[in-house]
């Protein structure tokens, strides 16, 4: 018998490796023969850790499984009429809805099997890449629409584009897996469910701009993600590109490419001033291309399927596939790959059900924690990068977090600024300095000091970060702080409280 | 943890000899090996990568990940990001630090916890999440994250 065990970080941080530990033992005890293959994550996180049992009819699912669970379910031999049975999984109407591209394979093989990979469609991507060779492969990237999944949007195939054609004795394909908004979790699923699809994302990037070296930066949050990725590169058969997985360590701002960079070549992550821009000098000053793993990892089915069949999916300008990560307070909590165009209001109440805590959900912030937070009155908003731009907000690298109405918005607003102190890297102005001085206007605020003067040097100050910052980090901390001040202004406007004696 | 090692040092960095933009690599073993970066490290990594102490100790100092003091032997880091301040999170963490009379990046006097604020590990849809000694942990409530603080208190 064949059982299906997530070792994804989130199914471990809730029991996974328990679950694995008793199924085994008894498994021993009932003299049952089984098999355990440690899986990547389907991204149905609510129902993690969520097993697989290999059936003449498919995989069947039981989740959340406890280890306490673990010797009914083997006594009973995975009967379908155990309460934890989910049946199959693709039949989930969370898993059903959704157009599986890019993870295709998350949650179904094992990560490190070589031989998973390519019976489940790998390397195909970069084989075809190979017969069409560098400048075709360029233009199918182009052709796709894909723009940068980190969250700037830029299209890709631009931006390989410039470093293809910028001449030099080296270049380089970084991969910026500096996953650090909070309610993101694609590109960490990714690596630990599927690494060689990065590694073919990579090696098809340095084929059609000509990089031999590529380097992976991931968070040291992910110890997970960075044993998956090192030991993938370790099996990588791919000839001809080398990659080394470089750790991160602590810094949300080196999510920014030219702090990454700096922190690559062993400086403090300090931004650099565009231009040059890294396609031209980027890496040790040579050209490099520098992508988000979620724009790397797209790149093998544009190629192995073709430009137009991604470019099918989407809307306006936002084509193909997004994966969309609902986080939070929110009852289905999970992975969402879809097209472009769903609005806020079907991802948070139809596809996330909600609020776990079951009370009505009164904010949404999308984008990480320089993203916006909504109100339900723009749950019309298609999730698109115009759309969310038109609304004063972004979509990032693709982060839901819900809210219940016990949130204090001011509150929120207040926390962005002070992430934005202490992870500024100290090189501009409007953000080292602007953030302290907001944090200490918002306390005013909440404190009820003169509310309309501090409310309007705030919105000021922000717009001085806005305009004045060197890079995202303090260019968009305006974007959830003036969110939370205009579409929840009761929340900043608070009688005077009086020191007490 | 061991205690500096000039020789334990110099055989750290014989292994990324010749590697591009060494020195995060470099200062993760060095803490990896003696539990934080020691003062002694800088001088001698300076020297060995032809950089200026300054250059080095501000790297230390930028990151952080790179502690100049020894923590204590298990490490409690705790979710402050949004994901998990929805899921209460902020609550949990200040039940742990009135438990231990802690702020944050304080270590117990017994010397057996440190506890250190994160941002974001990646757990967002189990919130709220924590990362005991690089192990994952989700879904934490009051009582789940008082047994964990119980054990390695002991």
């Amino acid at each position: 018998m064949k059982i299906f065990v997530p070792r994804d970080a989130a199914a471990r941080a809730v029991g996974a490796d328990k679950v694995a530990a008793a199924l085994v033992e008894e498994a021993r005890r009932q003299n049952l023969f089984i098999e355990i293959v440690r899986t990547g994550s389907r991204g149905l996180f609510w129902l993690e850790p969520l097993i697989e049992v290999e059936t003449a009819d498919g995989r069947i699912g039981f989740g959340p499984v406890a280890a306490r669970d673990v010797p009914a379910l083997v006594t009973g031999r995975f009967d379908r009429g155990h309460p934890l049975c989910v049946g199959k999984p693709e039949e989930i109407p969370f898993l059903k809805r959704q157009t599986r591209i890019t993870f295709a394979r998350c949650g179904i093989i094992d990560p490190l099997s070589l031989d998973d990979y390519r019976v489940h469609g790998g390397w195909r991507g970069l084989e075809r890449a190979r017969s069409l060779g560098p400048a075709k492969t360029l233009e199918e990237v182009t052709k796709s629409g894909l723009r940068g999944r980190g969250g700037a949007g830029f299209p890709t195939g631009i931006k390989w584009k410039t470093v293809a054609d910028t001449p030099a004795d080296q270049k380089y394909i970084v991969c910026n897996a500096d996953e650090g908004d909070s309610g993101t979790y694609a590109d960490r699923m990714i690596m630990e469910g599927d690494p060689f699809l990065l590694i073919e994302g990579m090696a098809i990037a340095g084929l059609a701009v000509g990089a031999t070296k590529g380097y992976v930066y991931i968070r040291s949050e992910y110890p997970d993600a960075i044993r998956v990725m090192q030991r993938a590169v370790e099996l990588s058969p791919v000839d001809g590109f080398d990659i080394e997985v470089r750790v991160g360590a602590g810094a949300y701002v080196c999510g920014e490419e030219t702090s990454l960079l700096e922190s690559l070549e062993g400086k403090r992550g300090q931004v650099r001033a565009k231009p040059p821009l890294p396609a031209h000098k980027g890496l040790f000053d040579k050209p490099t291309v520098i992508n988000n793993v979620i724009s790397l990892v797209s790149v093998p089915s544009i190629l192995a399927e073709g430009a137009e069949h991604y470019a099918a999916l989407g809307m306006g300008r936002s084509r193909g596939t997004m994966p969309i990560q609902l986080a939070g307070n929110v009852k289905q909590g999970g992975l969402f790959e879809a097209a472009f165009g769903l609005t806020l209001g079907e991802i948070v109440d139809d596809i996330g059900g909600g609020t776990v805590s079951s009370r009505p959900v009164r904010a949404v912030q999308v984008g990480g924690p320089l993203g916006a937070y909504f109100p339900r009155a723009l749950f019309d908003t298609p999730f698109d990068y115009e759309a969310f731009a038109a609304k004063d907000g972004l979509i990032g690298h693709g982060g839901v977090v819900v809210f219940d109405d016990t949130v204090d918005m001011a509150q929120q607003a207040r926390f962005a600024l002070e992430f934005c102190g202490i992870e500024s890297c100290g090189k501009c102005t409007p953000c080292r300095i602007g953030s302290v001085r907001g944090v200490e206007t918002i306390d005013k605020i909440i404190r009820g000091e003169r509310p309309a003067a501090n409310l309007a040097l705030v919105t000021d100050l922000c717009n001085t970060m806005k305009f004045g910052s060197l890079c995202a980090l303090g260019g968009f901390t305006p974007y959830p702080v003036m969110s939370a001040i205009k579409h929840f202004p009761e929340d900043f406007t608070r009688p005077l409280r009086v020191a007490a004696e | 943890m061991a205690a500096w090692s000039e020789s334990r040092a110099a055989d750290i960095l014989s292994r990324h000899e010749g590697r591009p933009g060494a020195l995060l690599p470099i200062l993760h073993d060095i803490q990896a090996a003696f539990g934080h970066v020691p003062a002694e490290a800088v001088p001698f990594i300076a020297a060995a990568l032809n950089l200026s102490r300054a250059e080095v100790h501000g790297v230390v100092s930028f990151y952080h990940d790179f502690r100049r003091e020894p923590v204590g032997r298990h490490v409690l880091k705790l979710c402050r990001a949004e994901a998990c301040q929805s899921m209460k999170g902020l609550e949990l963490a200040d039940q742990v630090l009135k438990r231990f009379d802690l702020e944050w990046g304080g270590t117990t006097p017994d010397r057996r916890l440190t506890v250190e604020a994160t941002y974001c590990l990646g757990l967002c849809a189990c919130a709220p999440s924590a990362m005991l000694d690089g192990e994952p942990m989700a879904r934490l409530n009051s009582d789940s994250i008082d047994e964990i603080a119980c054990e390695v208190s002991r």
